[in-house]
């Protein structure tokens, strides 16, 4: 029943944030903090109660630490079946942590149809969470499209216009065609898988635990994976299906940007560990090489493609699509390490973005400018926050005793056994990440001051927002056992994935 | 029956039909283009009294009411429409009214 | 004196436990660093500077008492503090191992580095932000001490990267200006790729032997390789690609030169001292792969000669007193690379040591010279300084001494001649010759430098208006670094005997002698044409207008075009690259796509007239085409 209450506080929530609205902008705001912290403390306790080290050999009602069903439509046989391991948990913690940093961030931002807003916000995160919890998939197909629209409204109605004639309403557009488009093949795969169940076994059924004993033809195993992955690959974002991605980044307002960045990217990586491999091992498998050479591609293009920016947040943009290549790569190599490599680095991307973001909302604030051109010799003029920015800078370029050095790393160690040479390409990403970085530092912070004004330095609300992320992001980075205790069993599940040997690939083993 | 065959009346419904059909485009006027529209209804409504005649069936006597209701309603709402139209732009003329272009 | 000194370490060993005391040879300059960051622009100058001087005084003080411990009781140490990161067999710690190299280079670190901080108090009087620079320099010494007591190349490499960024911060410390930025810029993406080639390495290394714990891989090589191993060989090569980075060593060297634009003390810890060295350490440390692949052993010496060689003509041919220096620094890591490619790794480290004591004193009498002359550190404007300037006179006359290797009473004497001896011995003639020619013209640009600096007439009203340094800050630093460059520095005998495997010299005499000779013979004849010709001919310290002198002073001093040729073959190329993808030519194509709908719409939308006859019109059109495609097609069958 916990579970249940995960899914609906952030729903509740947010239909109180909207009716609160009357009352002030204060209460909205605190009510909204309020049902963030609180989904953050229920992860927390559930991350305190619950034991992660599952045996999960023995059949697969034991992967789960928690579990709940409810019939739903039984004649298709879809279920409420909502269920936590180690991996969700991790999530959906980091989805109430990021929830409370959107809120905050947006305290002073937002300042238009506030309750709305909230809800808008609110919603996003509860569709998240339905994502990392659900199972049965015409439940979680339900709960991607749900994140959809409440994202939309928040970069069309709060969202900044963009530079070179690009606008918010573009932006959101242009969001809601991509993942649209690409839920509806994530859905015709649903469906496929369903109905080629129905052929063998001659009844209905979406649970994650019956489809994933269905056996498929190889090219229909191959076709059904394919649209999963499209699916997923547009959230990721993978190269050539990349295209919302920086337009929608530039023009959301932070705490979208921090949500975007934060989240929703991750509910692609999550897609792909809970349902393309597990679903089709052998397909994925053989699609392997293809998957690891796209996120190469995106490690490189997104490096190259991030120097050249004149927008910071586009330039944000761009460096994730180069940290998701990394997980990518990972989530295919297939070794416990690698795998436990991507959850570590998918939370650090989450922190080092986030904060990034909203350092770049704070320097909009300040400068009421994001072109890099109109910055430059902002350290003696900000008080502390260049320090920071510095620091997540060193945070996204991969410095050690950060989290993103021991995920990468991880990464990188983790796939050196599989595939020798996309590692060591990967690793010529870790010096163009370098460049992209300091180039940043460089034209944004160094160089002789535009004007000799001090600029407001961060208030208390600002700099606690951003301490707190330093000190995760230290943490992880010097002491990730905890985590990667959480994650280990249900790694290990998709590493046994990859360990089976394959019919379609006998040369790989 | 007797006397006149079913294609005479069939014929004589297409002529009147091709009236109303000619009238619809050509005119400019919008009373005329609403009466067009009732000649063409009426033609119909004659086809399928001869059809029906002709066939020895109740269902061409059947249709034809349909015919004369929606005409009648037809009628009722396509002159509230002539008049609110007349109301905004003074005149009859239909090709005034087409806001509605692509 | 022995007796009272061995008494003491016993007792100290006994109350404190020494590895108790490890971690706080990090932990206090990481307290200082917190402290420093977190006052948020409280602390004034002079608690800054307290807190930033004083934690690296208290560790060296901890490196003392850990070293007296060591001196009772010599055997490796190891501590663990926590486990890293577990997965399956991926197992590296937060662990930290002591032997003697480790604390050779900690005495390095703690014990130079201290005494650079204390001088830097000096040196950055009334300047802004010296708590922004303590905190880097207190964060530097953190990370290089991390860098030499990790016991497993993880932690290692956290160390390494740690000094680059500090170092990318030091070198770009005066950001107002763009170059200077740049500067750190150019020095971090250089060493960066280096970096990567040790990551790479070190993935190689864990994909084949199962741990990065340095002493379990140094034990399982030999096991796993034959020598010669094309693995191994691999390995090897990619560790050395690491160190080439850090180390300035060709063809990764160009950053060196430019890093000289952070502040002078930064220069002499950094750049000189320590962080460039760590190359040396790496290897050093991982002897036992290279000793497995004589191939990356071999080019180790080689690429040591070739840079000492480029490095010492380009510094012969610069007039930034600070940029000789520099070039200075490469050529002497190239006589350490040498030696280690001659497997003489023991006398690399002792000549590191030495090179540490004698390259800071020379950057910090630099410093002495260029706040005394008003920021002045261009060498064809000064001269005459040395009644002036005295303690940094003597600091240059001691050091340079030291780095032109002046037989029997100079350190450099003696840790230079010792490589030259084990590459005579090594059998490698070519290397020695290259290391003879070395020593000519480190003498030579070493004698440009002090008397193109202190002798003659002052050439600038700063030169002939230098203010003498005063203050314990000043004096202290230089009369200690003076002291130990001296031969009472060289009698520090680093204790390596068991870490390191004994060169190729060892135990041999014949012919050492000879050798002495002649080396010391070459130090003196570059000293005395030195003296010829900058000191009686003076015009020799000016570059010539034209003619080849022209020709070789604008090879010489642009360093043999390096940078020109990575310009043009990889900046240039990528910033190509940027300006051709910048719109997002991938998404292009998408945005084609739109494009195309959006002009389909165009050419549809026209045929919506409004008209309503016109709909009439093509509703009849349409129903008559269809009513007769229909009737053809019923007649057709």
């Amino acid at each position: 029943m916990i579970l249940v209450w995960l899914i609906v506080i952030p729903f509740a929530g947010g239909l109180l944030c909207w009716q609160a609205e009357r009352l002030g902008d204060r209460a909205t705001r605190l009510i909204a903090l309020a049902t963030m912290l609180c989904e953050l403390l229920i992860a927390l306790w559930l991350w305190t109660q619950l034991d992660f080290q599952l045996p999960a050999l023995d059949g697969s009602d034991t992967q789960w630490a928690i579990e709940y069903r409810l019939p739903w439509i039984t004649r298709f046989g879809i279920d409420i079946h909502l269920a936590l391991d180690g991996l969700s948990l991790v999530l959906i913690a980091l989805t109430g942590f990021l929830g409370v940093l959107a809120v905050l961030c947006s305290w002073n931002e937002i300042v238009r149809r506030i309750g709305f807003f909230h809800l808008n916000l609110l919603w996003i995160l509860g569709g998240v969470v339905g994502v990392f919890l659900a199972i049965d998939l015409f439940l979680f197909f339900f709960f991607w499209e749900l994140m959809l629209v409440p994202m939309y409204f928040l970069i069309a109605l709060w969202g900044h216009s963009g530079s070179q004639g690009s606008t918010r309403i573009g932006a959101a557009t242009k969001f809601f065609i991509y993942t649209q488009a690409s839920g509806l093949l994530m859905l015709v795969a649903i469906l496929g898988l369903v109905f080629a169940h129905h052929a063998n076994t001659g009844e209905y059924s979406f649970s994650y635990a019956v489809l994933k004993e269905t056996t498929l033809s190889p090219t229909l195993a191959f076709w059904l994976m394919l649209g999963f992955f499209v699916a997923f690959a547009v959230k990721l974002p993978v190269i050539p299906l990349h295209g919302w991605l920086p337009n929608a980044h530039a023009q959301a307002p932070t705490a979208g940007s921090v949500d975007l960045a934060g989240i929703l990217l991750k509910t692609a990586a999550y897609g792909m560990m809970r349902f393309a491999l597990p679903l089709f091992p052998e397909a994925s498998q053989a699609f392997a090489p293809v998957a690891m050479g796209l996120g190469l591609l995106g490690i490189f293009y997104g490096a190259v493609l991030a120097c050249g920016q004149q927008d910071i947040k586009r330039f944000v943009a761009y460096t994730s699509i180069a940290h998701m290549g990394f997980v990518l790569i990972g989530i295919y190599a297939g070794t416990t390490l690698a795998l436990q490599g991507v959850v570590v680095l998918m939370v650090a991307h989450a922190f080092s973005a986030a904060g990034l973001f909203i350092l770049s909302g704070q320097l909009y604030e300040r400068l009421h400018t994001r072109q890099i051109s109109e910055m430059g010799g902002l350290w003696g003029r900000l008080g502390s926050l260049p320090g920071l920015y510095l620091f997540f800078i060193a945070a996204s370029l991969g410095m050690p005793t950060t989290a993103n050095f021991v995920g990468e790393f991880m990464v990188l160690f983790g796939t050196f056994a599989m595939a020798p040479w996309v590692v060591a390409l990967a690793s010529v990403g870790l010096v163009l990440a370098a460049v992209y970085s300091l180039l940043l530092m460089q034209r944004v912070h160094y160089g002789p001051p535009k004007d000799d004004t001090p600029l407001k330095g961060l208030d208390i609300r600002e700099f606690c927002m951003l301490l707190s992320i330093v000190v995760l992001i230290l943490w992880v980075g010097i002491y990730p056992q905890p985590l990667l205790d959480t994650t280990s069993s249900a790694m290990g599940n998709i590493h046994r994935l990859f360990d089976t040997p394959s019919p379609l690939l006998p040369e790989a083993r | 029956m007797n006397g006149v065959p079913m294609e005479h009346g069939l014929v004589l419904a297409s002529i009147l039909f091709a009236l109303g059909l000619g009238g619809l485009m050509f005119r400019r006027n919008m009373i005329f283009v609403l009466m067009s529209l009732e000649i063409m209804l009426n033609a119909a409504g004659l086809a399928f009294i001869v059809a029906g005649t002709g066939w020895q069936q109740p269902e061409g006597q059947v249709m034809f009411l349909l015919v004369i209701t929606l005409a009648a309603a037809e009628a009722s709402v396509g002159l509230a429409l002539l008049i609110q139209l007349y109301h905004r732009f003074k005149t009859l003329n239909i090709d005034v009214a087409s806001r509605m272009r692509g | 004196m022995m007796e009272l000194l061995t008494t003491l370490s016993t007792t100290v060993s006994t109350t404190l436990s020494t590895t108790m005391l490890l971690p706080l040879t990090f932990l206090l300059p990481l307290l200082g660093t917190l402290i420093l960051a977190f006052s948020r622009g409280t602390l004034g100058y002079r608690s800054s500077a307290l807190v930033g001087v004083g934690s690296i005084g208290l560790a060296a003080l901890v490196t003392a008492v850990i070293a007296l411990g060591f001196a009772a009781d010599p055997a490796p140490q190891n501590m663990t503090l926590w486990t890293w990161i577990s997965v399956g067999d991926f197992t590296p710690s937060m662990g930290l191992a002591l032997d003697g190299l480790a604390l050779t280079m900690l005495g390095v670190i703690t014990g130079v580095g201290f005494f650079i901080h204390l001088f830097a108090a000096w040196y950055m009087r009334g300047e802004e932000g010296i708590t922004r620079f303590y905190t880097y320099m207190n964060l530097f010494v953190f990370s290089m001490v991390l860098l030499v007591l990790g016991d497993n190349l993880l932690l290692l490499f956290l160390g390494w990267e740690g000094v680059g960024m500090c170092s990318y911060l030091l070198i770009s410390y005066y950001y107002q200006n763009s170059a200077n930025g740049w500067a750190g810029f150019k020095a971090f993406i250089i060493t960066r790729i280096g970096d990567v080639f040790l990551a790479i390495g070190m993935f190689l290394l864990f994909s084949r032997l199962g741990t990065l714990d340095i002493a379990e891989i140094l034990t399982l090589a030999p096991k796993a390789w034959q020598a010669g191993d094309t693995t191994v060989e691999l390995a090897a090569f990619l560790l050395l690609g690491g160190a080439l980075g850090k180390s300035a060593q060709l063809p990764l060297h160009t950053w060196l030169a430019d890093a000289m634009a952070g502040p002078t003390p930064v220069s002499a810890l950094i750049h000189a001292a320590t962080m460039v060295t760590a190359g040396v350490y790496l290897i050093a440390r991982m002897h036992g792969i290279f000793e497995l692949a004589p191939v990356a052993l071999y080019a180790t010496g080689v690429i040591g000669a070739l840079t000492l060689l480029m490095a010492g003509f380009a510094a012969l041919a610069q007039t930034d007193i600070k940029r000789v220096l520099a070039y200075s620094t490469m050529s002497q890591i190239g006589y350490m690379f040498l030696a280690l490619g001659v497997g003489a790794f023991d006398t690399a480290i002792f000549h590191l040591m030495t090179h540490a004591f004698f390259k800071a004193l020379l950057f910090l009498s630099a410093g002495a010279v260029i706040v005394s002359c008003h920021h002045e550190q261009d060498m064809r404007r000064l001269g005459g300084l040395w009644r002036k300037l005295p303690l940094a006179y003597m600091g240059f006359v001691v050091g340079g001494a030291a780095l032109a290797a002046l037989p029997l009473v100079s350190a450099g004497f003696y840790s230079k001649d010792e490589i030259l001896w084990q590459a005579l011995a090594a059998d490698q003639q070519g290397l020695l010759i290259a290391g003879l020619v070395g020593a000519l013209l480190t003498s030579l640009y070493t004698l440009r430098l002090i008397i193109g600096t202190f002798h003659g007439v002052a050439q600038s009203d700063n030169a002939r208006h230098a203010e003498t340094g005063r203050g314990l800050a000043h004096g202290l630093p230089l009369l200690v670094l003076a002291v130990l460059s001296t031969f009472l520095g060289a009698w520090i005998t680093p204790p390596l005997s068991g870490v390191l495997p004994p060169g190729p010299g060892e135990g041999v005499h014949a012919g050492h002698g000879a050798l002495e000779l002649m080396a010391a013979a070459t130090a003196l004849a570059g000293m005395a044409l030195g003296v010829w010709l900058f000191g009686l001919k003076r015009s020799w310290l000016r570059p010539a207008k034209h003619g080849m002198g022209a020709g070789l002073w604008q090879l010489w001093h642009h360093a043999w075009g390096f940078d020109i040729l990575y310009d043009w073959t990889l900046v240039r190329p990528y910033r190509g690259l940027v300006a051709l993808l910048k719109s997002d030519v991938i998404e292009g194509f998408f945005r084609l796509l739109a494009k195309l709908v959006r002009l389909v719409h165009l050419g549809l939308s026209r045929t919506q007239t409004g008209r309503l006859r016109g709909y009439a019109a093509t509703m009849v059109i349409g129903a008559t085409l269809i009513l007769l495609s229909l009737a053809l097609m019923t007649q057709g069958t």
